[in-house]
């Protein structure tokens, strides 16, 4: 089967999900979509084991190929595991939405249509090669999840939270173009592998930094890492099995994916693994700081999964610097990368079952709120059962797969301190320290998160419905979840030899050249080392911490929520900014528009003549001054002060025509008849004109007023009035060829059988002119008559008493 | 008290005939001498506003009952045919053709398609003006 059309096949089969859904009524539509993950998955699984020899596949589906677009399908080790959580964690979503979702009350066909959107997306994100269409199912992923996050459009918070995460995550994968339209201009390609066979010499660059900053802002963004984490909380008004799938499992980590993807380019560079790394760090103690403030339990999880992320960020950061290292410091370094790809495993798992507890307990209880919850656990066993593991496996606690992970992190931080580069001798000291307060707040928070919904004491009263079991159906997802969390503690080295491996070697090929080479073992037990010192100290300090919770949580309310703050002050700023800032430029009277226009007119023509030296002056080509000119000229002059000076329009109209009938004695003094003949009746025809409309005015506007006297348009009109007379001298002045009316003069007679030149030209040698000419007079005339005879009322119809006459 | 323009009105006859004879000699002489279609349409149209400014709208109706806006079309079909027509004969796109002929009562004379086009441009001048003269002059 071909790799990119299995991209394409949600999609197709999204087309035909409506029809499912009118056509058969009484059978939850998610049963039929549930069989495209679950297939997905099955064909994705026949890999591991050829992608575990150190296989990698491909396959093209040519686009625009003038354009060198086309959709690659390239399937290594790194994107064949989130091709895995995708489908896979796909199918316990759509399994678990059968159940969460009302097949009378929802409208399912929108739901899996934009779910199935999403999967086609986010399968050609991590398995695109092609930088451009990359980005097109990056883009892909930010609406459809845009879509799903507004799925309850009638609530105020769905449609805050979905455009939110739009504006961020849009502004971040429009800088990601940018910084990969560099990257293929740097590179001469847009194939990701041959940028990464080429990654010294785009570190050369001079766009190298750019392309290093654009392609992390892309990063950050859908990551909600650093100020972008925060729409991830407000994405959380989604139906939870989207907030299980999307904003835990699988688009937030599309932007893992990418810095992973692009660290053989840009790992080389000592910015990305400060970027990386402390961006990374800061959400993850920050998040799991601020998650202790949440009483909503989605607001929990949503900030754990951010600073969950931001501890994957700060691992793949550290893997970076196994560029930079060799000999036995690398080996630790090459640790990272392995640790990030294996808490990105364990992460999907138990926040995927996490959530979809949360979804369980909304469903039963009617409420997320943590202060009504309560005694949950004998009510809900199972519930409470899995919850108790995803929760212990987040905070890092033995014989659940987070602990090893969060050991391998420690570790990992640890040896930044080893680091000699960048600045890290001195700074690197902090990144352990920071790590392990992250790591005390994330083990409060779990604790926080179980203690508080299913221990303590019931109270029945505050919940809107009777609080039970939920059904088996809705439990299935999150317990084949729980029991991976559990059997990957006491397997890992298996998961490791076949998912993590080969993902490692996507994003460390420089270290390794086959999976036989990384050689990480992942033991449960390590010995007494600081990692296990620390990870007492975690505990004992969470616990603290935790019990200490009611005493200083009220704190949190005194501190200002600063970055959402900014947010909605930029979103207001800008909205009011722009009205204010058209309201001063728009909404004119014409005259301003005009002042506008001749304004610039003088500025750029003005400016291109001089700094472009075009001006000239020279008396070469002018013409011997007569008496008669300037007879005319001194009419003309006189004729034009009186048409602006005068107190009365009839004054006015009179220069005008004195004007016009003075233009037609310069062409009979300049030789040109014809034009003489035809200025003399059009300049009586538009002065009869002029009067007709001086006679129609409304009476009372009707008042002789001197024009109004107004120092801009004086300026204007005079700058006006000296460019174009500087551009008429300086084009008399440089004539640079000759004429080419000697022609018409000698082929009058010749070739056209006339004698009238202007004539000649008019119907002959130009005569397409002319014909267009009559064409606009034609349509003038129409045009008036139009207006004059049709006489529409308001609403578009023909007035009755004008069809009479 | 109802006003008496006999004079104006008499005159008005005389001169009309005689402007239009000046503008028909104008477009004529257009391809020798200064005149040509677009001068030669404004004199006829400023011809037949004389009458009406000499007498009303509705009498100079009734005399040239003529509908203005198709004199428009046709002097534009004229034009495009006449430009047009040498592409059926495989010459380019307004290609012009003269010859001189013996004609009775002329003697010889050239003849011109340029005219052809010529008086397209004379149709649609005369049929604008006073398509809006006329328009403007029966609104109230």
């Amino acid at each position: 089967m071909n790799l990119v059309l299995a991209i394409f096949i949600p999609l197709i089969v999204a087309i035909v999900v409506p029809f499912l859904y009118k056509s058969f009524k009484h059978i939850h539509t998610g049963w039929f979509v549930l069989a495209v993950p679950l297939t997905l998955f099955l064909f994705y699984t026949s890999f591991i084991q050829r992608v575990a020899n150190g296989e990698t596949f491909s396959d093209t589906l040519h686009w625009v190929e003038s354009l060198q677009l086309s959709f690659i399908s390239y399937i290594d080790g790194l994107s064949l595991l989130f091709s895995l959580l995708i489908t896979g964690i796909g199918t316990l979503v759509v399994l678990y939405s059968i159940f969460y979702l009302d097949r009378t009350k929802e409208q399912l066909h929108n739901f899996y249509v934009y779910l199935l959107m999403f999967m086609s997306a986010m399968l050609g994100v991590v398995q695109s090669d092609h930088v451009i269409t990359l980005y097109l199912f990056w883009e892909l992923t930010s609406i459809s999840s845009f879509l799903l996050i507004a799925y309850w459009f009638h609530k105020d918070a769905s449609r805050f939270g979905a455009l939110k995460s739009m504006m961020i995550t849009v502004f971040g994968g429009l800088l990601m173009l940018g910084g990969f339209v560099l990257l293929s201009i740097m590179g001469d390609t847009y194939s990701i592998r041959e940028l990464i066979a080429q990654a010294p010499v785009l570190f050369e660059h001079d766009y190298f930094t750019w392309a290093l900053i654009l392609v992390l802002f892309g990063a950050f963004t859908k990551s909600a890492q650093g100020p972008f984490y925060i729409w991830l909380p407000d994405a959380m008004e989604a139906p939870t099995p989207v907030s299980a799938y999307l904003h835990s499992a699988t688009m937030v980590k599309a932007g893992i994916y990418l810095v992973a993807r692009f660290t053989p380019i840009f790992a080389a560079s000592e910015l990305w693994i400060w970027l990386v790394t402390a961006t990374g760090l800061l959400t993850l103690v920050w998040c799991s700081f601020f998650a202790l403030k949440q009483t909503d339990l989605k607001g929990i999880l949503a900030f754990s999964t951010v600073s969950q992320l931001g501890l994957i960020m700060s691992l793949l950061g550290a893997g970076a610097m196994a560029y930079h290292v060799e000999g036995a410091a690398e080996t630790v370094f090459k640790y990272a990368a392995f640790a990030a790809i294996f808490h990105l495993i364990n992460h999907a798992t138990f926040k995927g079952s996490l959530f979809m507890i949360v979804g369980i307990i909304d469903h039963e209880t009617g409420t997320r709120d943590i202060k009504k919850l309560g005694g949950l656990m004998s009510l809900m066993p199972l519930s409470f059962t899995v919850a108790m593991i995803g929760s212990l496996s987040m905070a890092g606690v033995p014989f659940f797969n987070g602990f090893l992970s969060k050991e391998m992190f420690l570790t990992a931080m640890l040896s930044i301190t080893e680091f000699g580069f960048f600045h890290f001798d001195t700074w690197g000291v902090l990144f352990p320290i920071i790590a392990w307060v992250a790591s005390v707040f994330t083990f409060a928070y779990s604790l926080y998160f179980v203690a508080h919904t299913f221990l303590g004491k019931h109270q029945p009263d505050q919940l809107p419905k009777k609080a039970h079991e939920a059904p088996i159906g809705m439990l299935v997802s999150p317990i084949i979840l729980a029991v991976l969390v559990v059997t990957i503690f006491f397997i890992p080295n298996i998961v490791a030899t076949y998912f993590i491996k080969p993902a490692v070697i996507a994003i460390q090929p420089f270290l390794y050249s086959t999976t036989a080479d990384i050689d990480v073992h992942i033991s449960a037990w390590h010995g007494f080392n600081t990692e296990l010192l620390m990870t007492l100290g975690i505990f004992v300090v969470g616990f603290v911490v935790f019990m200490t919770l009611t005493k200083w949580q009220h704190h949190y309310n005194k501190m200002p929520n600063g970055l959402n703050f900014l947010y909605d002050g930029m979103m207001t700023l800008s909205d009011q900014g722009m009205n204010r800032l058209s309201n001063m430029y728009m909404g004119k009277s014409n005259q301003t528009y005009l002042l506008y226009m001749l304004g610039s007119f003088v500025v750029l023509v003005l400016g291109t003549l001089f700094t472009q030296g075009g001006f000239a002056f020279s008396t070469t080509h002018t013409a011997p001054v007569r008496f008669y000119d300037i007879v005319i000229i001194a009419v003309l002059v006189v004729g034009t002060l009186i048409t602006i000076f005068t107190k009365s329009r009839l004054t006015s109209i009179i220069g005008l025509g004195v004007v016009g009938y003075t233009v037609a004695l310069f062409f009979v003094i300049f030789n040109a008849p014809d034009l003489a003949l035809t200025q003399l009746v059009i300049e009586t025809i538009s002065v009869a004109l002029f009067l007709l409309c001086f006679y129609h005015l409304p009476k009372n506007s009707r008042k002789e007023n001197r024009m109004r006297f107004q120092v801009n348009r004086f300026i204007i009109s005079l700058a006006v009035g000296a460019t174009v007379t500087i551009v008429a001298i300086a084009a008399q002045s440089q004539k640079l060829m000759p004429s080419i009316s000697e022609y018409y003069k000698e082929t009058v007679y010749s070739l056209a059988g006339g004698g009238n030149i202007v004539n000649v030209i008019l119907v002959d040698y130009r005569g397409f002119d002319t014909l267009f000419e009559i064409a606009v007079l034609g349509i003038a005339g129409i045009g008036i008559y139009g207006l004059i005879k049709l006489r529409l009322d308001a609403k578009g119809k023909e007035k009755k008493h004008a069809e009479n006459k | 008290m109802k006003t008496n323009d006999v004079i104006l009105q008499f005159t008005a006859k005389i001169v009309f005939f005689i402007i239009f004879l000046f503008s028909i000699h104008i477009f004529m002489a257009g391809h020798y001498t200064p005149g040509g279609g677009f001068v030669g349409g404004l004199l006829t149209a400023s011809a037949i506003v004389l009458l009406i400014l000499a007498f009303d709208l509705k009498t100079v109706q009734t005399g040239f009952n003529i509908n203005y806006r198709l004199l428009v079309a046709t002097g534009l079909l004229l034009a495009v045919g006449t430009a047009s027509f040498p592409m059926f004969v495989g010459e380019p796109f307004f290609t012009h053709f003269y010859d001189y002929f013996e004609l009775p009562f002329f003697g010889n004379t050239s003849l011109h398609t340029a005219m052809l086009f010529d008086a397209g441009v004379y149709l649609v001048v005369v049929g604008v003006t006073l398509t809006i003269i006329q328009s403007i002059g029966e609104d109230e």
